[in-house]
């Protein structure tokens, strides 16, 4: 098992309010999540990356999160949020090291794109260059929250492409969000709900 | 020589500024005479008092006494400097922060300065002692409220920013660096352009106050300059141990920003 949740809710008080999630995946293996707005599906995936306090427990190749630095954590359960925070002024300035030209080129982002200034992007080239950044990094675990929102539709296919040979070459587990039941099923056929009062095992469709 | 004495009509000539101040204002419908009254008896009666409390401290001599003064005032310039804040860290914690930043950095200055450098004696002689520590601590209290004011204002504003670069495996520090700088610069502005003014923009305070009282002009400046590089030191490390708390307390143990650990003042 790559990656396993075990009852991760939000923390008592604090307002987060999902039927607590348990799921188990295999490296390569891609899960889809969905729920109506508002019920806490990016919560959820903050409590995954342990970017907020949460119950129950995570674990990554049977360690438990709470047995990992939090910064190699979030090295190898790479969460990519649906509005990305840039806090220098050049793209290349956020990269730990350059993306590889194939995956510019797949997501159809000019190279010179990395020494722009990252006020000059457009939402969806933000989107894109913040899915590369945290690529680079090689995370076994992949959080996506809802990571064609800003897409047209040809971008939106390679950008799902390129997930998809990610996790099949690094052997890496995906999680994704998406309100799009078309997406989901292009993403593979394993479909998990996030509801307010009762949790569906994740089902196939 | 001696000062020239001040009689209490003296001072009534110069409240009949203030006075005709507020009736100009009255006359121009400004509103603000209210203030004004309370500002300027509650600045007369607040003098008064600390004057009493100095002559009887002075008379004393004592050290516990000494201690408990300095003690009052530090937990005032304590309460100040939370009070500034627009988004205070919630608790006793926020007030901790800035008391222990302030207390810890005036308190070894302050005794330095007494003990090692003017050393009179007794080295607690509360004609130096006071008032050395009543300037150290109001411009660290300045500088620490501001420091600590502009690492949680920034810290709020720039969630995503900083939590953009947690998300991609760096520490706490790491992802606070920039503005644990910002904040530090913001806290010693004030003093840099004391720096900068002294002698030339303003004449500081305690150097006219010794010319005023007879003291030859080189001497008062030679006390104006160690109280300046004193308060320097003061506000740049009390600022520093102010930064470093805060930043701390805006995360967890797990390095997770808690902004729900500010508060907001209206």
């Amino acid at each position: 098992m790559l990656f396993e949740a075990r009852n991760v809710a939000g923390e008592p008080g604090s307002g987060v309010r999902y039927h607590p999630v348990s799921l188990q995946l295999e490296a390569g293996e891609i899960l889809t999540i969905y729920g109506q707005s508002g019920i806490g599906k990016s919560q959820f995936l903050r409590a995954l990356a342990d970017l907020t306090p949460h119950t129950g427990d995570v674990l990554l190749e049977g360690i438990s999160q709470t047995k990992i630095r939090p910064e190699h954590w979030r090295k190898q359960v790479g969460y990519v949020p649906a509005e990305s925070g840039w806090w220098a002024d050049v793209v290349a300035q956020h990269f730990s090291e350059p993306p590889p030209k194939a995956w510019l080129s797949s997501l159809s982002l000019p190279p010179e794109l990395l020494d722009a200034s990252v006020e000059r992007l457009s939402t969806g080239e933000r989107q894109r260059l913040a899915l590369l950044r945290a690529l680079v990094l090689h995370p076994k675990v992949l959080l996506l929250d809802e990571p064609t929102a800003n897409l047209d539709q040809r971008n939106a296919q390679k950008l799902i492409e390129l997930v998809k040979t990610y996790a099949q070459t690094e052997q890496a587990a995906v999680i994704w969000v998406s309100h799009d039941a078309d997406e989901r099923a292009l993403l593979g056929n394993r479909s998990l709900e996030i509801r307010a009062e009762t949790t569906h095992q994740a089902h196939h469709s | 020589m001696n000062i020239e004495s001040l009689s209490a009509i003296d001072l009534g000539l110069a409240a009949l500024l203030v006075v005709a101040l507020g009736v100009v204002q009255f006359l121009m419908g400004l509103g603000l005479q209210r203030s004004l009254v309370i500002g300027t008896v509650r600045m007369t009666l607040q003098l008064l008092l600390v004057g009493l409390v100095l002559k009887a401290l002075f008379a004393s001599a004592n050290l516990a006494w000494i201690g408990l003064m300095a003690l009052v005032m530090l937990a005032l310039a304590g309460y100040e400097v939370s009070a500034r804040q627009k988004r205070p860290i919630k608790g006793w914690r926020g007030y901790l922060i800035g008391l222990l930043s302030m207390g810890v950095t005036a308190a070894i200055i302050t005794l330095l300065a007494l003990i090692v450098i003017i050393s009179p004696q007794p080295w607690y002689t509360p004609q130096y002692a006071i008032p050395l520590l009543g300037m150290i601590l109001g411009n660290t209290m300045t500088g620490i409220g501001l420091a600590l004011n502009h690492l949680t204002q920034t810290a709020w504003a720039n969630r995503s920013r900083i939590e953009a670069r947690l998300l991609l495996g760096q520490t706490a520090t790491q992802a606070m660096a920039d503005l644990r700088t910002e904040a530090l610069r913001a806290g010693l502005i004030p003093t840099l352009n004391m720096l900068a003014a002294a002698g030339l923009i303003s004449l500081p305070g305690m150097m006219t106050g010794q010319i005023l009282a007879g003291a030859p002009p080189m001497e008062a400046v030679r006390y104006q300059i160690l109280i300046m590089l004193l308060i320097t030191a003061a506000t740049g490390f009390g600022s520093l141990l102010a930064v470093h708390l805060g930043a701390r307390r805006l995360f967890d143990d797990r390095q997770r920003l808690r902004l729900e650990r500010l508060g907001q003042r209206s």
